[in-house]
Formats: structure tokens, C-alpha cells, sequence
């Protein structure tokens, strides 16, 4: 008996100790800047530039670490992925690469640090534009992110392609139509290409609802959000007129399978393969695509000027202003848990000064979003679809910048998926897209 | 998941120890409890490490938690708020049915049946042939699950094995994970979960005593009979074991079908794991994600019930 309970004794105090050590949590040294940001496939460029920073950055501050976390994930995934990390104070990033849209939600979800303090003392904030300036702006009226380049949209068509299926270069597009056609055509002349890739499907996230769906959107008249009124669209004919043309475009064959377009994969083989290889005649893309092609990208392309051709992308029939295109652009953001917020900063803002803006922007095809890096000849020089992708800038739209827009950018891939399979109607799935609308927001927060 | 603690016995034959008996004295009580203290320690950890889980996911599906957005700052008490949803989205029923399918064809009726078809004819086949058979099946279930899902992708990818063994014999295959999602996840699943039930059974079969079965086939019991009449009710046992480790471990399997086919296309492959995952992970709404998760733990639940009751493992 005695034997027994000192045994039990022992266990007992043995299962304790397992149980402190791991309750135990471990204390963080400040002196460590955590940079989070995203690499995938071929978006390598910012972590090329986030290394060259860490040097320059370790060289300038004795004494202060950066620890690079580069997560390998795809858009969506690193939302996620990101998201988990600022959920505890011992894991929390002190920088991050942040989307523009996802600012307001983050800043919402008390995960990012204001910078009013910083930008106020910080003589280069004077070189960022305004609208660039208003895209790490949240509601309450703080910013919560420096931009490190804008993008636009629009169409990369293959001249010799085009030229074999006596298609005109250049493609002046005009309405949904002449895209559609061309597209067509392409089928018809050149059975082995894949005439027409535009983004869709859960699968893609956001390069799906935003390089996609938005796309044709905003070129129809209508819109996801009445900014004016506050309130989401519902039941807009233009949404479900897009979502026909998805369907007409996967179902009637003109764009790759169903099952290609629904691989995770597809952005990295479309920019590294299927363009390069003569594979893919028309791809609704964004600006920042020739980036993997340039020598220090990841798939090497010196002859991707002469090929590959640029075209607005058209309104549904052609009306006013004639194109549409749609912006977004990242920023780099403090987290609200850095034990260290001034050598977050100054990590910031060495990472954007002047010359370090230019260089990430140059090699990411970035379109600049400080004067002075626009306006400098060498950057200019750099890349020749620099000019035509600023121009665009004129027709271009944002998306809604509220902290709901995360949450119905994934209905829309969600209805976007159900037409291009074939399982829903456009207009069944723009129904079920609006009761979903109605669920996250609230019907008061709607208008039809 | 908790499996629940339903201790594998072996079968034991006649002349077992003494039943305890019903009515016990309290110094036998208290010899018992003081017996079972050395326990305490695991019984905490069990505590902390599946209980605390399982309560903290029921606790979570009551409140509107998200991954970005106001919520994550703090979640707030919602009730039933969640279930309501779930139960008027159409992407529920449907998940519900393909997890049912999916559980039905490739654990209950799959794994199982083929298992001990398996474990059968082994127990009559040269040694050679079972050394062979053993180590083909048994080769699934050695293989990580991500490894395994992986494989069962290239093999019925739309350029994988399976169409490119069809078109060698001019047949010409269709897009098996784009056509017939759910008929592929659940021959992946049979493929790589039938080695367990086989192991089970053939231990099982060794403890059918070979005496009960010559009287029978003196008797004059066919061979389907035999199986039927003596086999099946001397290994019920094991039959109730197994169906519940198949069905709980089934009812849990996610990376195949993510990897595979990713819930899709559409939702067409979308079983409740992969949809708790979709709605918390991928959308960001962790809350809604977890209420999915404890409907799931009430299936397993019912699941376990069932089979105790119908097959009453521990009366022999």
C-alpha cells in the first residue's frame, strides 16, 4: 500500500512538471524586427529586395536583428496564414506586407499599428501621390500602410499568334464582343492554343474576383458598392451579365478547362509557361506580369517585348470611357504587438526610401507611386510597358474599401466557380450571391 | 478526434478469471480508488489535450470569431446564430450527403468488406502469395497521408497512370477528379485504408478456433455459410472495433480530399472537414468554421453509439 502511493506520489508530480513545462511561455528580445511578407512561385522579387533590406538595414542599426519570415503561400493562403500569426503577441510580425483591401479589415481586427505619428516626421511622405496615400488609409481616418507601388489591369495578347490566326496587331478591342470573337477565331485557326484566360474559381482568391470578375464588372455600368449611399449592390444586371461571360468563355471552351483554371497553380503557369510557350493568346493579367520575364525574374524571357502586345480592356458594349481597369497595390504595415515600433519604422521606411521604392518597383513591375520615382529616366527606361499600364491609370477603378469586402470577394469566386462548372445559371448564382451579400452585411446595408 | 476508449480485448475463450462480483464491500471501494490514482496523470492530459478541444470548438461555434475583420479583436456571444446560417445554406445539406457517401463507400462498405475479403482468402493462400498481397496492401497504409494523396492524384490526374494505362489498351479515360470527384476520393480512401482492416480481421480469423468450423463443415455448412453463421458472430468484435476506427478515422479525412480535388469542383467533393476548413481558413470565418466542426464530432458521435449498441462488443 505504501509502495503504491509514493508511486502515485511520483506519477503525479512527473505529469505536473510535464504540464509546467508547457505552460511556460517564452519572452521575445525586442531588439528582433519580424518582417513578414509573401513569396510564391514566381513572386520572388520582394524577397530579394526584403534580403537586400536586412543587410542594409542590420549594416545602418548595430545591434538590431531582422528576422525575415517569407510565407509560401498562395494569396489567399497567406491571408490566412498571416492572419494566424497576428493572432498572438509571440508570433505577431512587426512589419508586414500587407493588400491594400485587406487594410481596413486588419486595422479593423486590431492587428496593425497607425503610422500617423512617423509619416508626420517623415520628410519623403511628401513624394507618395495622394490616391496612392489614401490606399493605406482606413475608415477611421489613419494610415495604416506605405504603399510600395500600384498596378493596373488590362489585356496581354501574343502578336504572333494573333498574326497566324490573321488576327490585326495592334488589338484594339472595343466591346465584350470583340474580345469574345477574337477569341473565337483563335479556336478556330489554332486549335492548340488556349484562346482566352481570365482568373476564376474559389482556387485563385482574389486574382479572381479582382483580375476577373471586377474586370468585367466595372465595365458594365454597375457596381459591387454604392460608395455614395454606403450600401452593397445587389441584384445588378451587370453582375450577372459577367458572370455569363465567364460562363460562356469556360463552358463554351474559348478559355483553358475548368480543372486547369481551377488549379492553384494556374497564375505561375500561365506568366512561366503557357505565355512564353506560345500556349495562351489572350490573358486578362495585371501590370506587374513582364516582371517574371525580366532577367531577374524567375522564368527569363528576352524576347517577351516583341511578342507579347497590350490592350485596354474593353466596356461590355463599349460605352464610356471605352476601357476599364482596376487598381490595387500592397503596402508594408506595422503590427499593433511590435515590442520594437521604431525600428519597425525605420526598417519602413528605409525599405521604401527613395532608391530601394525604385529598385523593388523596377523589378516587380510596379507602377511607381512617389513623384520622384516616376518621374526618374531610369526608371522609366526600365520597362517599356511601364508607359501604357500608367496611362490606364485613367479609366481604373478601386475596389470598396470596406472591412466586408474580404468576406464578398469570396462569394463572387464562389458564384464565379459555380457558372464556369456548369452547376449554376448566372442568374441562379448571382441570386445566390446576393442572399449571401445580404447575410454578411445585413439587408440594411444593401440596395438593389 | 477522441477515440473513444473502447479497450481492444483479445477474444477470450472459455475459463476466463472471475467476474467481479456486484455487490462490494467499501473497503473494496476505497482499495479501487486509491488503485486508480496512478491514472490521474493521464487522465488530466486526456483532459486537457481532447476534451479541452472538443469543448473549446463547441464554445467557439457559439461565437461570431473571424480572422480579420472587428471579430477578431474580440468575439462576441452570437447563440445560435451560426447553426441558423448553416442549416439555410444549400452547400450544407450537400456536404452532409457527400461525407455520408463518402463514409458508406469507402469505409463501411469499402475498406471493410474488401478487408476481410482479404483477410479471408490470405488465410487459405500459399504463404508466397500472402507475403505479396500483404505487402502491396499494407504499402498504402505505410505511406504518409500527404504522400498517399499525392499519389492518388498523379494516378487519376487528367495525364496520370490510370488514363495513360487506358489509353495503352485504347480506351480512352475521362477527367476523373474533374468528372467524378467523389468516385475518386473514395477509391483513393478504399486504396489506402483497406491495409488496416485487413490486419484486423486476419488477427481476428487466427482466433476462430478451427474446431467450430470442421464441426460445422461436418454439419454440412456450405463455405458462404460457414462465413455467415460462424465466422462473422465469432468476430463480431473485432467487426465493431474496426467499423468504428474506420468510420471516426474516415469521417476525418481532409488532405486526401484537399489535395485531390480541393472540395471541388465547385462544391462537388466538398465533405465537412474540407467545407469547416474552406469557411474558417479560407474565408476567414472561424466561427461559422467551427460550428461545421461540431456537427461533424455529432455525426462521429452517432456513429459510435450506433455500433455500440448494435454490435454490444463487450457482452460475448
Amino acid at each position: 500500500m505504501k509502495r503504491t502511493l509514493s508511486a502515485t506520489v511520483a506519477l503525479g508530480a512527473a505529469g505536473l512538471l510535464v504540464l509546467t513545462g508547457c505552460a511556460a511561455g517564452e519572452s521575445e528580445a525586442s531588439d528582433t524586427i519580424k518582417v513578414a511578407y509573401q513569396k510564391f512561385g514566381t513572386f520572388t522579387q520582394l524577397d530579394a529586395h526584403m534580403k537586400q533590406v536586412k543587410d542594409a538595414f542590420e549594416a545602418e542599426n548595430e545591434g538590431l536583428t531582422v528576422e525575415l519570415v517569407p510565407i509560401e503561400a498562395q494569396q489567399n493562403d497567406y491571408f490566412t496564414k498571416l492572419a494566424l500569426m497576428n493572432q498572438s503577441a509571440a508570433t505577431a510580425p512587426d512589419v508586414m506586407y500587407e493588400d491594400t483591401f485587406m487594410v481596413e479589415s486588419d486595422a479593423d481586427a486590431g492587428y496593425l499599428a497607425p503610422l500617423d505619428e512617423y509619416t508626420e516626421a517623415w520628410d519623403e511622405w511628401d513624394m507618395f501621390y495622394d490616391n496612392a496615400k489614401s490606399a493605406g488609409l482606413s475608415s477611421d481616418g489613419k494610415t495604416y500602410g506605405i504603399p510600395m507601388g500600384t498596378d493596373t489591369r488590362a489585356l496581354w495578347y501574343n502578336k504572333d499568334l494573333f498574326e497566324q490566326a490573321g488576327l490585326p496587331v495592334p488589338w484594339e478591342p472595343a466591346t465584350w464582343e470583340d474580345v469574345l470573337d477574337a477569341a473565337a477565331t483563335i479556336k478556330a485557326k489554332l486549335p492548340d492554343v488556349v484562346p482566352l484566360n481570365v482568373y476564376s474559381g474559389k482556387a485563385q482568391g482574389e486574382a479572381a474576383a479582382m483580375q476577373g470578375f471586377e474586370m468585367l464588372l466595372y465595365g458594365t455600368g454597375d457596381t459591387l458598392y454604392d460608395a455614395d449611399g454606403k450600401k452593397w449592390v445587389t441584384g445588378s444586371q451587370g453582375f450577372e451579365d459577367s458572370l455569363a461571360f465567364i460562363g460562356d468563355l469556360y463552358q463554351g471552351g474559348l478559355g483553358p478547362t475548368p480543372e486547369q483554371a481551377l488549379d492553384k497553380n494556374i497564375g505561375n503557369i500561365v506568366a512561366s509557361e503557357w505565355l512564353p510557350q506560345g500556349k495562351l493568346a489572350i490573358n486578362l493579367d495585371g501590370s506587374w506580369l513582364s516582371g517574371t520575364w525580366l532577367e531577374t525574374g524567375t522564368a527569363p524571357w528576352p524576347e517577351w517585348n516583341d511578342v507579347m502586345g497590350q490592350a485596354p480592356m474593353p466596356t461590355q458594349n463599349g460605352d464610356e470611357p471605352g476601357a476599364n481597369s482596376m487598381s490595387g497595390g500592397w503596402t508594408l504595415a506595422m503590427g499593433s504587438k511590435s515590442k520594437n515600433k521604431d525600428a519597425a519604422w525605420d526598417f519602413i521606411a528605409l525599405a521604401l526610401d527613395k532608391d530601394n521604392s525604385q529598385s523593388y518597383d523596377i523589378a516587380a513591375s510596379q507602377i511607381a507611386v512617389r513623384s520622384d520615382v516616376s518621374e526618374d529616366p531610369d526608371y522609366q527606361a526600365a520597362n517599356p510597358t511601364f508607359g501604357f499600364f500608367s496611362e490606364i491609370v485613367a479609366v481604373t477603378n478601386f475596389r470598396p474599401a470596406t472591412s466586408d469586402y474580404g468576406k464578398i470577394s469570396s462569394e463572387i469566386t464562389i458564384a464565379m466557380e459555380a457558372v464556369m462548372t456548369g452547376q449554376q445559371s448566372p442568374a441562379e448564382a448571382a441570386a445566390a450571391y446576393d442572399e449571401a451579400v445580404v447575410r454578411i452585411v445585413g439587408e440594411e446595408n444593401t440596395t438593389s | 478526434m477522441a477515440i473513444v476508449a473502447e479497450e481492444a480485448r483479445p477474444v477470450a475463450g472459455p475459463g476466463r478469471g472471475p467476474v467481479p462480483r456486484p455487490g462490494r464491500s467499501r473497503a473494496g471501494v476505497r482499495r479501487s480508488l486509491v488503485r486508480s490514482v496512478p491514472l490521474v496523470p493521464a487522465i488530466v492530459l486526456l483532459a486537457i489535450f481532447l476534451l479541452g478541444p472538443v469543448i473549446s470548438s463547441f464554445y467557439g461555434s457559439f461565437t461570431d470569431a473571424s480572422l480579420t475583420g472587428s471579430a477578431a479583436q474580440g468575439s462576441s456571444f452570437v447563440g445560435f446564430a451560426n447553426y441558423a446560417e448553416l442549416f439555410a445554406d444549400p452547400d450544407f445539406p450537400k456536404s452532409i450527403l457527400l461525407t455520408l457517401v463518402f463514409l458508406v463507400a469507402s469505409a463501411i462498405v469499402g475498406q471493410n468488406v474488401l478487408g476481410l475479403g482479404l483477410a479471408i482468402l490470405m488465410r487459405s493462400s500459399s504463404r508466397f502469395t500472402r507475403g505479396m498481397v500483404g505487402t502491396f496492401v499494407v504499402t498504402a497504409w505505410v505511406l504518409p497521408e500527404i504522400v498517399a494523396s499525392f499519389a492518388a492524384y498523379a494516378f487519376f490526374n487528367d495525364t496520370g497512370t490510370l488514363n495513360t494505362l487506358l489509353a495503352s489498351v485504347g480506351l480512352e479515360g475521362t477527367n476523373w477528379l474533374y468528372a467524378t470527384p467523389m468516385l475518386a476520393v473514395i477509391l483513393a480512401n478504399i486504396w489506402r485504408g483497406t491495409a488496416f482492416s485487413m490486419l484486423v480481421y486476419s488477427a481476428a480469423l487466427q482466433d476462430v478456433p478451427p474446431e467450430i468450423t470442421e464441426s460445422a463443415e461436418v454439419d454440412g455448412a456450405r463455405g458462404w455459410q460457414r462465413l455467415a453463421f460462424i465466422t462473422v458472430p465469432m468476430i463480431r468484435r473485432s467487426i465493431s472495433t474496426n467499423l468504428m476506427l474506420t468510420t471516426l478515422q474516415t469521417l476525418s479525412v481532409f488532405t486526401l480530399i484537399f489535395v485531390m480535388t480541393g472540395g471541388g469542383p465547385g462544391t462537388d467533393s466538398s465533405t465537412l472537414p474540407v467545407l469547416a476548413y474552406q469557411e474558417a481558413f479560407q474565408f476567414g470565418k472561424l466561427g461559422f468554421g467551427t460550428a461545421i466542426a461540431t456537427i461533424l464530432l455529432l455525426v462521429g458521435a452517432v456513429f459510435s453509439v450506433v455500433y455500440l449498441r448494435a454490435l454490444k462488443p463487450e457482452v460475448d
